[in-house]
């Protein structure tokens, strides 16, 4: 019983995460929803795994925190690169600035 | 006798710490939830990280210490020790690389009486080129 109070908690927080995933307004922002979402993942199969008694659940969640940290750095990377391709001119503005 | 007050006492803790098990859930529920509503209405992404840090830390290190405690010691216990230990590490990095990625992506923090994120720009990755060319020319003119 408290257990499934609990998941829905979880579920509404992942629900609020999603909310900021959505609204943005930046890219970090969708980043740093996900990886709260990600987070909170993990804790609701593991505890569902002991709602339904069956905490073999665990691994699984193991495996998502693992691929949610990934995941993360993976994005920002992408991102952060993905701005440096395009800023070939903000280094020029760079140097500018520094002239 | 001996043996009943043995028992009675094996039973005392193991109460005592189901109880403590799901004092621990509950409130990492609570925590969860804290974190949540503060990811929906802080004013931008740097204020937005410590709201998701309430989730990372005290959210999920209560609920699986809580697990834990239900669970006694066995191979259960220590995959939650490894996950709990996992996102005790994972996060701060996580964290770090997010606030490097948003200031050289040019996202500056939120200070006190500045309008919400969402008053100054819709969308995109960042503020556009003519908002901080004018934050710099504001820069350099205090300097």
């Amino acid at each position: 019983m408290i257990y499934a109070a609990v998941t829905l908690a979880l579920l509404v927080a992942m629900a609020m995460a999603l909310g900021r995933a959505w609204l943005g307004p930046t890219v970090y922002d969708r980043i740093l929803a996900l990886n709260t979402f990600g987070t909170e993942t993990v804790l609701v199969i593991a505890v569902v795994g002991f709602l339904f008694g069956r905490p073999e659940f665990l691994d699984i969640a193991i495996l998502y925190a693992l691929i949610n940290f990934i995941g993360t750095i993976a994005a920002l990377k992408f991102f952060k690169f993905g701005d440096l391709g395009h800023g070939l001119d903000y280094e020029e503005d760079d140097e500018e600035g520094a002239a | 006798m001996d043996a009943l007050a043995e028992g009675s006492i094996a039973a005392t803790i193991a109460t005592a710490a189901e109880v403590l098990g799901w004092i621990c859930v509950i409130a990492g529920a609570f925590f969860c939830l804290v974190g949540g509503i503060g990811l929906l209405r802080m004013p931008d992404m740097f204020t937005r990280m410590h709201a998701a840090g309430v989730t990372d830390t005290m959210g999920a290190g209560l609920i699986l210490a809580g697990l834990a405690l239900h669970e006694g010691f066995t191979l259960i216990t220590v995959k939650l020790g490894f996950i709990l230990l996992f996102i005790v590490f994972s996060s701060p990095t996580a964290t770090h690389a997010l606030s490097q990625a948003a200031l050289a992506g040019g996202l500056t923090p939120w200070r006190k009486g500045e309008p919400r994120d969402s008053e100054v720009y819709s969308t995109g990755p960042g503020p556009s080129k003519e908002e901080k060319a004018t934050a710099r020319e504001e820069a350099s003119s205090k300097g």
